[in-house]
């Protein structure tokens, strides 16, 4: 009755928790109750499993297990900076990955030679430690890379690594096949060749991908996570688990569809293709002849005037821990009449909306913060833009040369406003390693300095005005 | 065979579902997105505690118990960190109304 009954309907109204609580992650407002409604689907699933009397024998394992791991969980998240999200983010989706990687071959262990339906069973299994590798080992290095390890700063040097990649996939799905066809014989070797392999693809995988594609990569691992979840949920024949898991599967890929399209580059771009050097390369001294520098105080004087002001803030702000600065300038500007928003590109920062996350946390209000196609075709009447550690997603090249390696991809049109104020250390490019016409146009002032500095010393000025 | 069909459909099913309602989510609350699917892909963690009620070959127990701790650590800190990131949301949303 329990397990037959009782349990099939918890795990039903689970995965509803689950539906409904993303449908509430659509709005600030709902979205806190949505993310509650999917802990509760997952606390309630987790409760009738527990209390299944079958399960008493071995509670201190489950038990002690959930403790640990919430814990740890738990304090990671508290205590963590809002700065480091990209990071945790990548953690807990490799622990995902993990989990299922365990659970397929502790499933196949148990069953190896005598299940149902051992081709269906075994081809899950596979793609179970497939997939659940390459996102455990993939977010470990995207965690390394974000975390700014020492040993993840440069991408290991591994010659012919396309090559490597294909072959390694190959051999991959050989060994799946043998497998599955084995029906059984040697299934369990099979699957840790499977898991070892597949951790040094993930490895592989991630460790080109420099830092301003690190959105796509997040996005995509997440996706990969819920899928290998509903893989396992394939293996031991579990509807909760390939519902959550197809959720999760289907968030990510969008996500990642949504952060290439940002960039106008394709995955498989991202994932295996080489930014070129653009056609200006080389030439940046000449274009940057012109280029002129202001100061704090002349910046609060424009400032002051100013009617409209948009913020276009990008990695660097993170770097610099200037949000904070950044909302005392906003609400001084607003104080004198201005009105302040916030331009977000799609790709700013190290995943998918770390902006808003952390302009948030300032406690800037959300109905500040604008997307690039909304605040684009009113930037002409901007009085001020302040470009904040962002470089490729203003440069204009992408709009006027065809040659340029971020050719197409959509940008925010700081340009177009009356006058632009950059802030930066240096004229050093961003990541696309291309110089930036709009540091040297004439609408364009550039502020040397360290983020959080700059600002600080703008609302200095501005107070002493 | 039956049974195959019908998990199939579930997963299909719940993948246009789900994108449907992906689709609806601005792009300012995609990192709380992100964190909060993340967690909801710790649903390994029943998995784990499946392979408890069954005979499991000896050092497999520890795999399993393994897994438990990494999919628990995965859920609870997913969705910790997803609510502490929209409580920075609502706060300005809810007293300016």
């Amino acid at each position: 009755m329990y397990s037959s009954v009782i349990v099939p309907l918890v795990y039903l109204l689970a995965a509803a928790l689950f539906i409904f609580g993303l449908k509430n992650m659509s709005h600030p407002r709902t979205a806190v109750r949505g993310n509650l409604m999917g802990a509760m689907g997952m606390l309630i699933a987790v409760l009738v499993t527990v209390l299944d009397p079958e399960r008493v024998q071995t509670y201190y394992f489950v038990l002690g297990g959930i403790v640990v791991g919430s814990v740890v969980g738990a304090v990671l998240a508290l205590k963590i900076q809002m700065t480091a999200m990209p990071q945790l983010v990548g953690l807990f989706n490799g622990f995902g990955g993990g989990a299922s990687v365990l659970v397929a071959g502790a499933e196949l262990a148990r069953t190896a030679g005598g299940q149902v339906n051992p081709y269906v069973m075994l081809t899950a299994t596979a793609l179970s430690g497939l997939i659940g590798a390459v996102t455990f080992w993939g977010s470990m290095v995207a965690f390394g890379k974000l975390q700014e390890l020492q040993m993840f700063k440069k991408p290991f040097p591994i010659p012919a690594q396309q090559l490597i990649n294909a072959l390694l996939a190959l051999v991959l799905l050989v060994t799946a096949l043998a497998m599955v066809w084995g029906a059984g014989n040697y299934a369990v070797l099979c699957y840790i060749l499977i898991v070892l392999l597949a951790s040094v693809l993930g490895v592989f995988l991630v460790n080109p991908i420099g830092g301003a594609d690190m959105p796509v990569v997040i996005a995509l691992l997440n996706s990969y996570s819920g899928l290998a979840a509903a893989a396992t949920g394939f293996v031991i024949d579990n509807n909760v688990l390939i519902i959550a898991g197809s959720l999760v599967g289907a968030s990510g890929l969008i996500l990642t569809k949504i952060m290439c399209k940002a960039m106008n580059r394709s995955l498989g771009n991202v994932l295996f293709g080489v930014l070129e050097a653009g056609s200006l390369a080389g030439s940046a001294d000449e274009m940057y002849a012109t280029v002129r520098s202001t100061s704090a105080d002349d910046i609060a004087m424009l400032l002051d005037g100013a009617q409209r002001v948009v913020f276009v803030p990008g990695y660097g702000m993170a770097v610099a821990q200037a949000q904070h600065a950044v909302r005392d300038l906003g609400q001084l500007i607003e104080e004198r009449g201005g009105v302040v928003e916030y331009a977000i590109h799609p790709v700013a920062g190290r995943m998918p909306g770390h902006m808003n996350v952390l302009l948030a946390e300032a406690d800037v209000d959300y109905e500040q913060l604008k997307e690039m196609d909304e605040i684009n075709p009113t930037m002409e009447t901007v009085d001020v833009v302040i470009v904040l550690g962002a470089n490729d997603v203003v440069n204009p090249l992408a709009r006027t040369d065809p040659k340029s390696p971020i050719a197409g991809m959509p940008i925010i049109d700081v340009d177009k406003a009356r006058t632009v104020i950059v802030v930066k250390r240096s004229l050093s490019p961003g990541f696309a390693g291309i110089p930036n016409p709009l540091f040297a146009m004439e609408n364009t002032l550039m502020f040397f300095s360290d983020g959080q500095k700059a600002i600080l010393d703008v609302v200095a000025a501005m107070k002493e005005l | 065979m039956g049974d195959l069909l019908l998990l199939l459909v579930v997963f299909l099913a719940t993948f246009l579902v789900g994108g449907l309602l992906i689709l609806r989510i601005p792009p300012r609350l995609h990192t709380p997105l992100m964190s909060m699917t993340n967690a909801v892909s710790g649903i390994t963690v029943l998995g784990a505690m499946l392979l408890f009620t069954k005979a499991i070959p000896g050092w497999w127990l520890s795999v399993a118990a393994l897994a438990i701790v990494a999919g628990a650590f995965n859920l609870v800190g997913g969705f910790t960190v997803t609510d502490r990131m929209l409580g920075f949301f609502q706060k300005r949303g809810t007293h300016d109304e």
